[in-house]
This record gives C-alpha cells, structure tokens and sequence, in this order.
C-alpha cells in the first residue's frame, strides 16, 4: 500500500525523521490525504525484532554515528561521545520512550512572565498557551491510549512502585500513582495489553506502548499517501533563489546520494540533528544556517533536570519486573521558589538491568564500594528525576571539527549546568533519598544524569523571529515551506517528559500545514 | 564508549575454549607448569589452580592474563563470583591483541608496569600482593592512565553483561519468552 513517489515529484512533503514528531506529522498529513515522502536515517525494527537484552538493544537500536561534547556537565567526561541516548529507526526514540505521557502546565508555557528574570537563563514564553495546546492534548492521549485519560484504567503497580508508593505516602506526597502511560493497560487499537516484561527502554515486544514505529508509521502507509525510506540519511536541505526550500539530499540504503524534491519540508531529527541539519544546509544566501536569521538555531539546548536514586533494602524489591516507569510523583512539580529555585520536577520510578546498572550506577567508579552496590542489585529500588532545566544561550549544538561517517561535521553537544538546575537536583536527591530512607533504605546511591533522553529546545518555538527558529505552528520564521516538527521547538522544557506535547504539537502542526496548502500560502 | 561496544562482544569468547578442558589438576601438573597463586600459567593457557576451568589465551603473555584476571577482580571485587567469570570478562582483550599491537603492546606495558609499581612496594609482583587493599593503592595510582581506563571500560561491560554474573545477582532478565511478569512476581514485594 506505501506510495511510491519520484524524486522529482516536487509536490510532496517531506519530513525528515519518524519519531513523535515525524511519525505523527506523516500519518496526520497522509490522513488528509496530502502526499508525504518521510526519510528516516535507521532501519525498520518492530517488536518481534527487539532485543530483551540491554546491549544487544543498544546496539541494534542507539544512535551512535560520531558526536562530540563539551562543558560541565558529567556525561561529557564519562561519554564524551554519547551525549545522547537516543533512537536511530523508524519510529526514532518513540521506540526508546518509557510511555509517560504529562501534559506541560499552565504556568510552565509562560516561564519567562511566571519565573520573572533568572540570571544567566534565556527564558521566554511559549508563543502559545495551554489552552492552544488542550484540544491536541485530548487528540493525543486519545491516540496513544494513554492510561488514566479517556476511560482508560491505570496500569498496576510493580514492585519498585509499591516501594515509592510507600515512601511517598510516609513523606506526605497526595499525588502519586502508576502514572498516564501510553501504554495499554488492556487490549486497545489493534495492540495487547502489557506483561510487564520489563523491558520499555529496548522496544516493547507485545506492542503495548504505543511507538510510532507500528501505530502512525502503517496507519499511514495505509493511506496511499506515505512512503517512509528507511536507512536515508539526509545531508542537506537545497533552497532556491527566492529562498524557498526545494528538495532534500539525502544518502540511501545502498550509499548513494539522493536528492528528493518537496513542496514544502518538515525538521524532525531531535533536537541535536535537527539543528545540525539547519546548520549544515548554510548557503552563501544564509551563510549562518537555514532559518536562522535569529542566530538561535543550536542554541538553548535542554536536556531536562535529571538525576537518579537507587536504595537498597534488606529484603528483595526486584525493580527490573515489569514496566520500567511504573509510577510518578507530581507533588514536586509546582513552581514554589521557597524551595530555591525556579520551576518543578517529577520523581518516576526507573529500574535498570544489571548490565545498565553497572554502566550508569557511578560512571568511572571501581572498587569495593562500587561492587557492593552492585551486589544489592535485587534488593534495590530506583526511581528517576525529571524537572525543568533552564535554557542558556551557550548550551548549544554547533558543528565539530569531527566528521560522520559521510565527512560531513558532526555535531558537538555543549552543555554546563545552570545554577538552578544544580539547586533542583540537590533538593530532589534529598527528597528521594529520604523517601527511600522512610521505607528503610540501607543504602541510597544519588546517581548523576544518563546520556540525555530529553533533547529540547534548540529551534525554539517564539513570537518574534528574533527570538527564535519558528512561530508557534513550528514554521520557520525565516522560510515559509520549513517547518520543524520535533522537541526542538520547545521554548521551555517544563518538567514533564516530552513526547505526548510533540506529538500534540505535530498533530496541531498538520492542521495548519494542510490550511497553509489549501490557501496555497505554501 | 568505543570501549564498551568492543568489549559488549567478549562473553562470546568463553565458547572457543580448547575442547578438553578443563583439564584436571594432575594432567596441567604433568604438563609441567609453574604454580603461580590462584593461577596455572601454561604455554598459551591460563588454568585455575583448581583446575576448574582453563582458557586458551593467543596474543598476550599467559602471565599478563593471570594479572589481568586479578586485576579485574580488584576493580569490581565480586567475592560471590568466581574467577572464571573475570577471566571471560578480560578474554576480549586477548582477542583484541591477536589484531591489534598497538593494545596488545598496552596490556603487556601496563601488567609490566603494575608488577614494577609492586616491586616498588616491597612485593614480589602484582599478582603476589597478599591484600587487597596494598593492589588496590597500586591501581589508584594509575587510574587516570589509558591502561587502567580502557581495562575499566571494557570490563564494566565484559563482567556485567554475563548471563552467569545475572544470576548471581539476582537479575533474571529477559522475561517475553515465559509471558512476562505479570504472573511471575512483578509485585510480589510484601514487606512494606
């Protein structure tokens, strides 16, 4: 059923990568019946090919062409090559994702009017607000079936929910529970239901959560109007004189370079390769990039506030069994500065194997310590935090001296934490590990950031072109046929996990790409 | 990280054992090897002293391996894991050198250097330190350097991502092939 359409068909749009964004905006525009050719630069996984086993899964699955980092941040010491961990496959990180699904608040779209002045920080507010957003949130959690919305009832508790459950109750938390998961929690859409098997970040193999990969991606294929080409990695994005884009060059399967021509075309790589490509498709017209008159394309890079506590206990928790989020704590997300600092986070439950455990418990660290932590394995639980990091002009994506695998500049991940970034961790490690301690913890471990899950930010959304990448439809200010579609467009990160407000964006997006085609405005 | 993907590939290794082995204590003596510790070093063959596994060892130095061995050991001392699971854990190493000199000249520098660093310290070499503790000073002094950084690296994957090293730990795995666990204890925890 995928339509096959020629290189030269210059009337189809063209969308640059398959995850939440890209894979939403396809099938949406593919629905209205408007011709899409999406490129993704991985393969086709789907469940029956996942791994069980974490490095298997790392390596069928991890984005790992050449990237470089800086600043202060730890990752850069103990990664320095991977920055992000990341999806390259059609369905991108959507096939990664743990399913939580948080609508941003209120109060969060407006940062900059809500925090005030944060010093150092780059604060705006989101060129929309959430009652914009709500009638895509409620498309969205429709779509996805997430859990909690919809009818739809809550997964059950595992193991290393029950713990924090406890903890969170002995603390004095209201607000937690197994969270809005996209992931069915009885039979829904064509999927089953989850069995808990434990393993969400590798690619879910009954299919339970939702992932572009084989929900969007086929429902469009189905249409006749999509064809996604798999393992094509763009290069380049070609304008013409009139500085309108053209056509997208790209390196297929078999190695050969490729140039689709499109009627109009949509960004959504994640927010290190997106603006990448932005910054790699300079021409002497815009020497600096495309879209970027505002000098902001790579710039305030966000990768969410994050840390991680695992305790151990002295009788057995065995967090690995079931789904790897399997619950969340909201109390924390508020915006209340008598804390010391500006915004909220979210604790969620993770569990790890023994082979990631390893690699993330103390990146660098050896010895009896490290090894007895190690021998708690089955007696620990963990959870992961998640909150609202600042955006900072100088956390950027620019392009490395190193070059990909193609000689073209890979891109250098620069990233120092923000004084209130730091502020939040430490509150929430102190949080986390007295929830822990109040359940009998004998041991807690405040564990520092993984390679980034959570990629924001860097083609911002604004409402002025000299404040950002594009306006609050994800258009590019400069050109009116670029659009981006992924978690670069956010102006803020707020403290939720991202993906049900990129997918609610992208849907919102094909509204007005399908308005923007009927008035032949592109 | 270029590291750990190489080293995700040495469980592998343990399968291309000599058919044979292990042999028993008696056959290795008869072979005339010299006793060194928890360790028989053979000509291209390390054993346990107990003779309860051997490994094939092709591009370094036998002796270079019985110190890898420790050495893995005292980076992640696991005393519940035995010393066949540290020895499949460096045997990637071995592999590496058969194609790679410039590693392998690294592995014999750096075991020659810790055996220097023990000398220094009054032991006979690395491997004959009695205590943990006086290897573990000899190891924190060359942390930063490449040798130790690449063993490290290499062997937080090569030790952990054994299936034997799962069990041991109490981690069961992968769980699809037996319906998951939603009826195999994912909320069995009854001591809250």
């Amino acid at each position: 059923m995928t339509a096959p359409y020629d290189l030269n068909d210059n009337s189809v749009v063209v969308i640059i990568g398959t995850g939440a964004g890209g894979g939403t905006l396809a099938n949406e525009l593919a629905q209205k019946g408007i011709d899409v050719v999406a490129l993704e630069a991985g393969a086709r996984h789907l469940p029956a090919d996942y791994l069980n086993d974490e490095w298997a899964s790392f390596s069928q699955l991890a984005w790992t062409d050449m990237r470089t980092t800086s600043g202060d941040w730890r990752v850069a010491k103990d990664f320095a090559n991977l920055p992000a961990w990341i999806v390259k496959a059609v369905g991108g990180s959507t096939v990664h994702w743990a399913g939580a699904s948080l609508r941003v608040q209120d109060h969060e779209f407006r940062a900059k009017s809500h925090y005030g002045e944060v010093e150092g920080a780059n604060l705006l507010d989101w060129p929309l607000t959430l009652q914009d957003l709500e009638p895509y949130y409620d498309l969205a959690e429709k779509k996805m079936g997430v859990t909690r919305t919809n009818g739809i009832p809550g997964l059950p508790g595992n193991n290393n929910f029950k713990v924090m459950k406890a903890g969170a109750d002995k603390l004095g938390y209201e607000d937690c529970h197994t969270g809005r998961m996209a992931i069915n929690s009885e039979p829904r859409d064509g999927r089953a239901s989850c069995r808990q098997l434990g393993f969400c970040f590798q690619g879910c193999k009954m299919g339970a959560k939702w992932s572009t990969a084989y929900t969007e991606i086929p429902k469009g294929e189905a249409t006749g109007k999509l064809e996604v080409r798999a393992s094509a990695h763009v290069q380049t994005i070609e304008h013409d004189d009139s500085g309108t884009v053209i056509a997208v060059v790209y390196i297929d399967a078999d190695g050969n370079e490729q140039k689709q021509a499109a009627r109009a075309v949509c960004v959504a790589g994640n927010s290190i390769e997106s603006p990448r490509l932005l910054l790699n498709s300079a021409s002497s017209m815009f020497p600096d990039g495309l879209a970027n008159s505002s000098g902001q394309v790579g710039r305030n890079y966000m990768r969410h506030m994050t840390g991680s506590v695992f305790a151990a206990f002295e009788n057995p928790v065995n967090m690995y069994r079931g789904t790897t989020m399997a619950g969340v704590i909201t109390d924390e997300s508020k915006h209340d500065p008598s804390r010391g600092f500006v915004g909220g986070y979210e604790l969620e439950t993770l569990a790890l194997g023994v082979p990631f455990m390893a690699a993330f418990l103390n990146p660098g660290g050896w010895g009896r310590e490290f090894s007895a932590a190690m021998d708690t394995y089955d007696h620990m639980a963990g959870l992961w935090i998640v909150g609202e990091d600042m955006p900072q002009e100088t956390n950027a994506i620019t392009l490395s001296d190193e070059k990909d695998q193609f000689g073209l500049p890979a891109p250098n991940v620069h990233f120092d934490d923000h004084p209130n970034d730091i502020a939040m961790r430490n509150h929430a490690y102190k949080q986390a590990m007295a929830l822990y301690d109040s359940v009998g913890a004998t041991q807690t471990h405040p564990t520092p950031p993984y390679p980034s899950t959570h990629n924001l930010g860097t083609n911002r959304m604004s409402a002025k072109a000299s404040d950002g990448v594009v306006n609050a439809f994800g258009q590019s200010h400069d050109i009116r046929n670029l659009f981006v579609s992924d978690g670069s467009q956010f102006t803020t990160g707020g403290a939720e996990n991202p993906t049900l407000t990129i997918v609610s964006l992208a849907i919102r997006q094909a509204d007005y790409i399908a308005e923007q085609m009927s008035a032949k405005e592109i | 990280m270029t590291e750990l993907y190489s080293a995700t590939h040495a469980v592998k290794f343990v399968e291309k054992k000599k058919p044979g082995y292990p042999l028993t204590r008696r056959q290795l003596l008869a072979q005339g090897l010299g006793l060194g510790g928890s360790f028989l070093v053979g000509s291209g063959f390390l054993a346990a002293s107990s003779a309860t596994w051997a490994m094939e060892v092709k591009a370094l130095q036998p002796g270079t391996m019985a110190t890898l061995v420790q050495m893995a050991r005292d980076i992640y001392p696991h005393d519940k894991f035995g010393d066949e699971l540290y020895a499949i854990a460096v045997q990637g190493h071995d592999e590496k050198a058969t194609e790679d000199a410039e590693f392998k000249q690294m592995m014999e520098e750096g075991v020659s250097n810790l055996d220097s660093l023990a000398v220094a310290a009054g032991q006979p070499s690395y491997l004959d330190t009695g205590w943990e503790s006086d290897r573990v000073a000899i190891l924190r002094s060359i942390e930063q350097d490449g040798f130790f950084q690449t063993m490290r690296g290499g062997l937080v994957v090569s030790l952990y991502n054994q299936p034997t090293v799962w069990s041991l730990l109490g981690y069961e795995g992968s769980s699809y092939e037996k319906g998951g666990y939603l009826e195999r204890g994912f909320d069995d925890v009854n001591w809250l």
